[in-house]
């Protein structure tokens, strides 16, 4: 039946490499999420309170980024831009692509949240003195980041997941390492299956890490 | 003389209906993998719900791998898998093939939500009544577990559907694909990516609606 030898050494000689690829890998996902969430966090106050043009520009950016392909999101980051002479480096190309779906995912995800906190709580701490900023930073925003904990919280391990098509706009992180190695040797279905495990145990690491923050976070 | 051989033809009309095409072997593609991973995934539902601690032990653990390793990984390692184990199988069939499976990963899940969104109470009035187990099944849990969780589900295939783009690492000629085909012969990167990218959001937008609406419309 196995009509195929299997060759692990070229891998695991270059598991080093494949391991920096992958920290580079969490490195683009995590700064996504970052400016992922501060985004979405304007987005979803934009939809909710504004009106105009700025209300429109939001809602084509959640609209867009939640009904294309990220690929297709990633590709126009990386050739559409070039029509206006405009030429990104792979690791901008995939960073903003991320940046541009997680901020729309979480949009959704945010003004959910804020959704759900009545309005009667920001009247009632408003009439206890507390002024506008105060009101949100101290009664809105813990409760909405409580909601919105887990979504977060899967939205980073889909920005780990999605970071993978870096390898189809010449990014070298971990896929694309691995696209470059396995090219080389052309032992490709054991550099893959590497890179498969170190992708299962990233994404296990994050929702383990998730589930001991929430224990200290959610205590009361 | 003047030089009659370009390498580059600017965007043709014939070039729509190309694309066109393309889009058609996306909804191909998608409307497969979807329907036979739904049943799949149905299936496993049913069996993570029943299954207690077995189930816990094998079938939860394989599916979620399926939900940890990036789709691209997926799709190359088992293309380069089939052949070691003897299998020939083209880039549509190996794609149908990781997409069905990652379908019904992700639509175990939900599944299993709308079994558990049938209360417990109503199944064994149910079964009070005379019905057997899967008439409870088919007539009770079916209807209203499934209500509970159809825009879950809606949420998925579009995922799918827009993740179907990823095939094209295999060769595969989808939508994604023949853009780019295009865009390297005409150099026109934004507006054939527009192109694309409108046909991706017609497709997706307004089935997302439509579930958003039945979604508000049940809840009342």
């Amino acid at each position: 039946m196995f009509d195929y030898n299997f060759h692990w050494r070229p891998v695991m000689k270059s598991l080093p490499d494949l391991l920096e690829a992958a920290m580079l890998t969490l490195q683009v996902a995590v700064l996504a999420m970052i400016l992922g969430i501060v985004i979405g966090l304007c987005l979803a106050l934009i939809r909710l309170h504004m009106r105009g043009p700025l209300l429109w520009l939001a809602s084509t950016w959640v609209e867009l980024a939640r009904n294309t392909p990220a690929l297709f999101q990633l590709f126009f980051f990386g050739f559409g831009l070039g029509s206006f002479g405009l030429h990104l480096s792979p690791y901008m190309i995939v960073l903003m692509g991320l940046t541009f779906n997680c901020a729309g995912y979480l949009a959704e995800n945010f003004r959910g949240g804020f959704q759900a906190i009545p309005d009667t709580q920001i009247r009632a701490s408003r009439s206890l003195g507390l002024n506008a900023w105060q009101a949100y930073t101290r009664i809105v925003i813990p409760q909405v980041f409580r909601i919105v904990y887990h979504p977060i919280t899967n939205q980073m391990v889909w920005a780990v997941l999605m970071s993978s098509l870096g390898m189809l706009v010449g990014f070298r992180e971990l896929s694309g390492e691995t696209q470059f190695f396995a090219s080389r040797t052309f032992r490709i279905f054991e550099y893959f299956a590497v890179t498969a495990v170190i992708y299962y145990v990233i994404v296990k690491l994050i929702l383990g890490a998730s589930r001991l923050l929430a224990t200290r976070l959610f205590r009361y | 003389m003047e030089p009659t051989i370009s390498f580059f033809s600017g965007f043709a009309p014939k070039d729509l209906l190309f694309l066109g095409e393309a889009a058609l072997r996306t909804m191909w593609i998608s409307i497969l993998s979807i329907s036979i991973g739904t049943v799949l995934g149905v299936v496993f539902g049913w069996i993570l719900y029943e299954g207690k601690w077995a189930a816990a032990l094998t079938v939860a653990p394989i599916l979620d791998v399926f939900r940890s390793v990036p789709l691209i990984i997926q799709l190359v390692l088992f293309y380069n898998f089939a052949p070691i184990v003897g299998l020939n199988l083209d880039p549509f069939a190996s794609g149908v093939v990781i997409l069905t499976i990652y379908t019904a990963a992700l639509v175990a899940n939900v599944a299993r939500g709308g079994i558990e969104a049938v209360e417990p109470p109503m199944r064994r009035a149910a079964r009070s009544l005379g019905m057997s187990y899967w008439q409870d099944l088919r007539y009770v849990v079916l209807p209203i577990g499934g209500r509970a969780v159809f825009p879950a589900w809606v949420g998925v295939a579009l995922g799918v559907m827009k993740d179907s783009a990823l095939v094209s690492v295999l060769g595969y000629v989808e939508l994604l694909k023949a853009s780019q085909i295009l865009i390297t012969r005409t150099q026109e990167p934004f507006l054939i990516l527009s192109i694309a990218g409108a046909f991706y959001f017609a497709l997706s937008y307004p089935i997302s609606r439509y579930a958003a609406s039945l979604e508000r419309k049940w809840a009342q």
